[in-house]
């Protein structure tokens, strides 16, 4: 998947350095922690942008290109921060062939934002995901954590609304 | 809390506890459980299960147990609760709310009547009501034989002592203090147990090969990072019975001479992840984990890496470079893991659906195991049916089940009276397999022959309404995106298969596309690294072999004949039953459509975008997409 370092300005404050700075000396001495540590420093921002990935550098040892290769690798890290409100559109096989492309389509032509993308006032994200195993329920979509079975595309404003 | 040392102890807890998951008939008692797996939790089980408990509560007896429980499979149904009465047949309540509940609570659980109209039979997606009230009686289920979901909405997954009250933990104990490894790889060879998680080499072998290689250390691995799209087996073991996994690792740890294992799940799980956390930990309270297990020299510990959103990490080298924590990037074999794996050291690797037959085997023996199934492929296969299905769930049929028998009694048909047209199984290593191949025995070798894979068990319907180009292209932009870069073959040549499909469903193919895409994939096949490229050109090839004509209409005619390719589609109004009611001109987003009023309109083709608007608006389907 192609990913890019995002533009947004980075926000981290020092509470959140010092949780990192715990989680690497958590997993210091444990083989392969590169993984591990990317998530949780994930955990704690909600996304792993260059500011985060240095400090895993400096601390660590690891070289930036390395873990940056290895945040670029995994669709799981995120680059760019999340909208407030993220919404997850299934686009596994299941609920491809149920139609989750429509409703993807839907959302954008209603939000303006593009999958893969956070609208300009950071409020709406819209991602693509794989399956994320709920295929009695295609199409399936989550937003903020909520998951909405067998979308309708006519069902699609009401639900938005309900976080505008 | 227990902590247990022999078979004695071990039979000790299996007795305190086998009553509270088998009710005794003269018992008196009530058990209630409620699916709590991640689909039923989506489909909003749990103040379902919280509004159960609380009635529980206030009613105040001993004898009536509320309990979670995994996936009994039946997705389409969700909400699910089942209630077993001692001395009477399980009752399976489906589609539940919580108000629902607490009728059945009323007049079932405390007034001993069944509510019928709740029940699985009353409820059957295909709008036919049968006669059953418990699952165990449905046509869903009659062909189904559950060995590797056996646990899977029956025991509380994150009770051990529910485990071990189904035999759990039986099969460690007899190995450990009756078995040499070589006895237990003998068991796994004769049982003909092949891997369950695509390319079903046989699990014996691979711990053979492990055990005959000379090192210190050694690793015991699980790929719990299913990766499929459609497929959702693994995660129904992981979350309805994660004791069995942790049980055969053990064993497996034996049987190779290796006291550390890995399970290396999806972070997407995370219902999974927390149950198999609750599962470790009880098993090292209990001594089943750690140090001398029920007092012998044998150690065995269990640690959990969460996988990061690779597909490629499901291939067996680039899981354990993505263990050591790496980029997932797999590499050349040989060396093979059983050699040379995880940090260098020998290294067996199994899925979750083959480590979930383990511990079953070595209770009821080989011969048991190697008595279901066909010649080649013994046991049961896991199946994750969906798509366009009336029944979409988890099935488990003995292999060597017929496709038919699968779709049509087990799956219910195609919904809305369509037809069917091809099922795809193994996800985007796998292929399509057309309607003249219905009666196809399922097993591994019979799905390779005829294109497909058995890979790890999705299967997806799909109905007259599919264009079988758009799904190749569909599954081609899966790999390209997932594909990791690091040989150019899978890197360069599924980016071009995917241009090529682009090509045909914009219009703007030729003839030529369709021998250029077949070589190309022939060279995709036999050059790439890994299991990921090897597989990714199946979806092309076959449904090039078996809807070559489709490719041809989009090639030759320029139509999609599934009217899915919205470049190929055009809409026309007929004439005869067009009113002239000018609803189409006034709903048309680029004004393509004219005509006077009470006169026949016509569309303007140059200008039609394909949205489909007026053909919704059009009251007289006058309208059509062809």
């Amino acid at each position: 998947m192609k990913k890019k370092q995002t533009t947004v300005a980075f926000r981290g404050t020092p509470e959140q350095e010092a949780q990192l700075k715990a989680v690497i000396e958590k997993y210091r001495g444990t083989k392969g922690a590169m993984l591990p540590i990317l998530q949780e420093a994930q955990d704690i921002y909600g996304y792993l942008p260059i500011e985060v990935q240095t400090i895993i550098a400096r601390e660590t040892g690891v070289s930036l290109t390395e873990i940056y290769g290895i945040a670029s690798f995994y669709s799981q890290f995120k680059l760019n921060p999340a909208g407030e409100v993220a919404i997850n559109v299934c686009l596994g096989t299941a609920c491809y062939v149920k139609g989750s492309q429509d409703v993807i389509d839907e959302i954008t032509a209603q939000l303006g934002v593009a999958s893969g993308s956070v609208s300009p006032d950071g409020k709406f994200s819209l991602e693509a995901t794989r399956c994320i195993g709920a295929c009695g329920l295609a199409p399936v979509m989550t937003i903020n954590g909520d998951v909405y079975g067998r979308v309708k595309k006519n069902e699609i404003a009401g639900i938005l609304a309900k976080y505008k | 809390m227990a902590f247990i040392r022999n078979s004695d102890e071990l039979a000790a807890v299996q007795n305190a506890n086998v009553g509270k998951v088998e009710l005794a008939p003269d018992s008196g008692k009530t058990r209630i459980v409620v699916g709590l797996a991640t689909c039923g939790i989506a489909a909003g089980a749990t103040p379902i299960f919280d509004a159960l408990v609380k009635a529980a509560a206030e009613f105040g007896s001993d004898d009536i147990t509320v309990s979670q429980t995994g996936c009994v499979g039946i997705c389409q149904y969700e909400p699910v609760f089942e209630v077993y009465k001692a001395g009477q047949p399980r009752v399976t309540y489906v589609k539940m709310t919580a108000e629902k509940a607490l009728e059945v609570f009323e007049k079932h659980i405390k007034g001993g009547e069944v509510i019928t109209e709740y029940t699985v039979g009353a409820n059957n997606a295909s709008g036919t009501p049968e006669e059953a009230t418990s699952i165990e009686d449905t046509k869903f289920y009659a062909k189904q034989k559950r060995v590797a979901m056996r646990n899977c909405g029956v025991i509380d997954p994150e009770n051990i002592d529910e485990y071990i009250a189904r035999d759990g933990y039986k099969a460690l104990n007899r190995v450990l203090t009756s078995m040499t490894p070589d006895d237990v790889i003998k068991v796994m060879l004769d049982s003909g147990l092949r891997g369950r998680g695509g390319a079903g080499f046989p699990a014996g072998r691979k711990w053979m090969f492990a055990k005959a290689s000379q090192s210190d250390k050694k690793y015991v691995c699980c790929n719990a990072d299913e990766g499929d799209p459609g497929a959702f087996m693994d995660r129904s073991v992981l979350e309805g019975d994660p004791h069995a996994i942790i049980e055969a690792m053990a064993i497996a740890g034996y049987a190779i001479g290796s006291d550390e294992g890995y399970i290396y799940v999806r972070a997407e799980y995370p219902i999974a992840i927390k149950r198999l956390q609750i599962a470790i930990d009880a098993a090292h309270e209990y001594g089943l984990l750690g140090s001398n297990i029920f007092g012998t020299d044998f150690s065995f510990e269990l640690k959990l890496r969460f996988g990061a959103g690779a597909f490629v990490c499901g291939e067996e080298t680039a899981l354990m470079t993505s263990i050591e924590g790496n980029r997932g990037e797999p590499r050349p074999r040989p060396p093979f893991p059983a050699v040379k794996g995880l940090f260098g050291q020998p290294t067996i690797l199994n899925n979750v659906e083959t480590y979930a037959n383990v511990a079953q085997i070595i209770l009821r023996g080989a011969d048991w195991f190697s008595s279901m199934g066909t010649e080649k492929s013994k046991g049961t296969k896991v199946f994750a049916l969906g798509g366009n299905i009336t029944n979409t769930g988890l099935v488990e049929i003995p292999m060597g089940t017929t496709l038919r028998t699968v779709i049509d009694e087990i799956g219910g048909g195609i919904p809305d009276g369509k037809k069917f047209k091809a099922a795809q199984t193994g996800g985007p290593s796998g292929g399509c397999i057309p309607a003249s191949l219905q009666d196809t025995e399922i097993d591994y070798d019979n799905l390779l022959a005829i294109g497909a894979m058995m890979g790890s068990g999705g299967l997806i319907v799909m109905d007259e309404d599919t264009c079988m180009v758009d799904i190749a292209r569909f599954f081609l932009d899966f790999t390209v995106d997932e594909s990791c870069g690091k040989c150019a073959p899978c890197r360069i040549g599924t980016k071009r298969l995917l241009e090529t499909l682009d090509k045909i469903i914009a219009g703007n193919g030729e003839l030529a596309d369709l021998d250029k895409l077949e070589e190309l994939c022939n060279y995709i096949k036999s050059a790439s690294l890994c299991g990921l490229g090897q597989t990714a050109p199946n979806p092309v090839l076959s449904t090039l072999h078996y809807f070559r004509d489709e490719y041809i209409a989009h090639v030759v005619d320029k139509k999609c004949p599934a009217g899915v390719c919205k470049e190929l589609l055009s809409y026309e109004i007929i004439a005869e039953k067009c009113k002239g009611c000018t609803a189409c001109i006034r709903v048309c987003p680029v004004g393509a459509i004219s005509g006077e009023v009470k006169k026949p309109h016509t569309i303007d083709s140059s200008k039609c975008i394909k949205c489909g608007a007026c053909m919704e608006k059009c009251k007289f389907g006058a309208i059509v997409r062809k």
